[in-house]
């Protein structure tokens, strides 16, 4: 065989091997990093973790600072925003999947929803601030950060109940209709049923990129020190990024312990949802299949 | 056959009548459903309409072209306040391209790497750690950004200040990684694995294959991947708040404080402005720009991925 062509094949494989080194460090790095982020703010924060910095209020002084009326605010957000953002969401899923005409104004919608979806959060917490805050003058409540956080969430939502109402096989349908029910009761009783684990999961993701947005509260002026429990819709609070983003702003290194402890806090949340949404990915799955 | 009792004709007749009323429901259930769906429109036009209009108030403040080409940006100077905007726009570029710069490689050589090397299991564990990492929230890596990459890039480069644009936009690329990683790992996936065979069958190795055929194939889906990420990276807020300073700066230093356009809105609305004043519209300005450069952004890359698509 030609030498040269022998080096040439040689230097190619070599260089192969070389390369998919490359690549898969990249796909390490990344691993690295997310454990280097979560070690780093976990070896932090996890002193500041007992029980009165749950049962405190924010404080001046980092030692008694706790997250008490962040955690009931954040739970008070979402008391708003699943029920507003679910019921707009799947209306217009039902709608948009079952019901609407292939016309332009369908097609407008549907452009409309994923010109929203890019929309930065914090242009949305100028929305609030114009529309909830000022004009319908519900001031920095509980009411107008939830509506304001709706509306972030919406595309998404929308989204993937589009995708789970796709999903319900037509057999399912035509078995409904020849049953002689309605379209209504076909959706209500045969296709909303079967698609509701993918709904599930879609939405439980949604609602934890609400606990976690910070931006748009801080535009609709959200305070940050708040020495009282919400007691309605009405009434100002604070919710646990924004706890998190002061405590981190703080030169003294105590608060930079205490907005670790509270990351850990949102972490946990955050994750312990992302199981409760997979649970209900893997349900549906397994139901599709049988 | 015996005849219909007259008991069961009488059932027989609310069962229809409990029928029509279900029909009757039935034919407006599609519009109570179109007037929530228009609530989404309601919401597009919401934001496009707030901020013109509280922008075109701020150009009675304002003159137009000293905002578009003035080069220098403070509010709050009271003796001459100047609301020149390319510094927050070369702040913002600053975070955008350290992030594209840190992102783009290292999210295209994932996403190559998943998508033409991983084995299934390495796929089932890389997987979802990548959607773990979308899932965090920004704050998460503002603070991550200003408490160890900061110090970090510090033992290397000493002159870095406490506020700046390298680490920030580091930390962007950073968040952003996921979406391009998962974003290009769908176009390079839903490649078809004819291509792949062929170009095996003519003696390519594995390399040569991803590089010269499946990235060629997938690169509409790549470049949407890529300037939707930017996008994100444009209207990030919280990073660039925590960790990049809120100095407007008109040059090119990226180790000094200096302020984006998303970080300046930030700056006001937790600051004491009140309302009706000049400052107060300027952040509107500054969202209409911001809204204007990402929603341009997203249709570029819709524009790409359905246009050239390629179809197999």
């Amino acid at each position: 065989m030609d030498h040269n062509l022998q080096a040439k094949i040689s230097r190619r494989i070599a260089k192969d091997s070389a390369m998919k080194w490359l690549f898969g460090s990249a796909a390490a790095i990344l691993v690295a990093v997310i454990a280097f982020l979560f070690y780093g703010i976990g070896a932090d924060g996890v002193d500041r973790l007992n029980l009165s910095f749950f049962t405190n209020f924010g404080s001046r002084f980092p030692e008694k600072a706790g997250l008490k009326a962040a955690l009931v605010g954040t739970l008070a957000l979402m008391a708003v925003v699943i029920p507003v953002s679910m019921f707009i969401g799947l209306c217009s899923a039902i709608y948009l999947e079952e019901y609407a005409p292939k016309n332009k104004w369908t097609a407008f919608i549907e452009m409309n929803i994923s010109n929203l979806a890019g929309v930065p959060s914090v242009v949305f917490g100028l929305l609030g601030l114009t529309v909830f805050v000022r004009a319908m003058s519900l001031g920095n409540s509980i009411l107008a950060a939830g509506l304001t956080m709706s509306l972030l969430i919406l595309p998404i939502i929308i989204v993937a109940s589009q995708e789970a109402i796709r999903s319900v096989p037509d057999a399912l349908r035509e078995a409904s209709y020849g049953m002689g029910a309605t379209k209504w009761q076909t959706i209500l009783h045969v296709i909303l049923p079967s698609a509701i684990g993918s709904i599930l999961t879609g939405s439980i993701l949604s609602f934890s990129r609400a606990i976690g947005e910070t931006a748009p509260l801080i535009v609709l002026g959200i305070p940050v020190i708040v020495q009282f429990l919400p007691t309605g819709p009405l009434s100002t609070f604070t919710a646990l990024p924004m706890q998190i983003y002061d405590w981190a702003k703080r030169p003294q290194p105590a608060f930079a312990d205490a907005a670790s402890a509270g990351i850990i806090v949102l972490l946990i949340m955050l994750v312990t949802m992302n199981a409760f949404a997979i649970y209900f990915r893997n349900r549906s799955e397994k139901k599709l299949k049988n | 056959m015996s005849s219909i009792q007259p008991s069961e004709k009488a059932r027989t007749r609310d069962i229809i009548a409990a029928a029509k009323k279900k029909e009757r429901f039935g034919k407006l259930v599609p519009y109570l459903l179109l007037a929530v769906t228009s609530l989404t429109v309601l919401a597009t036009f919401g934001i496009v309409y707030t901020l013109l209009k509280e922008t075109f108030t701020f150009f009675t403040h304002i003159n137009i072209s000293d905002f578009v080409f003035g080069t220098e940006w403070a509010p709050f100077s009271n003796a001459d306040p100047s609301f020149g905007v390319l510094p927050l726009l070369i702040g913002t570029l600053k975070i955008a391209l350290i992030a594209i710069l840190i992102g783009v490689p290292a999210g295209l050589a994932c996403a190559i790497f998943l998508s033409e090397y991983a084995s299934p299991k390495v796929k089932k564990i890389v997987k979802p750690i990548i959607e773990l990492l979308a899932g965090i929230p920004t704050i998460v890596y503002g603070f991550f950004a200003l408490t160890f990459v900061t110090p970090l890039l510090q033992t290397i480069i000493p002159q870095l200040k406490l506020f700046n644009a390298l680490s920030a936009g580091i930390v962007v690329g950073i968040m952003i990684l996921p979406m391009i990683v998962s974003l290009s790992e769908d176009a390079l996936s839903s490649v078809p694995a004819s291509f792949r065979d062929g170009s095996y069958a003519l003696g390519s190795t594995k390399f040569e294959t991803a590089i010269r055929v499946v990235v060629p194939a997938a690169t509409s889906g790549i470049a949407a991947s890529i300037i939707l990420a930017t996008s994100r990276a444009i209207g990030e807020t919280m990073i660039v708040s925590l960790a990049a300073g809120s100095t407007p700066a008109f040059n090119l230093d990226l180790t000094g404080s200096i302020q984006t356009m998303t970080s300046y809105i930030v700056q006001v609305a937790t600051g004491d402005a009140g309302y009706g004043t000049t400052i107060y519209y300027s952040i509107y300005a500054v969202g209409f720009m911001l809204f204007l450069f990402t929603f341009l952004m997203n249709r570029a890359a819709l524009y790409i991925k359905t246009k050239f698509r390629e179809e197999y």
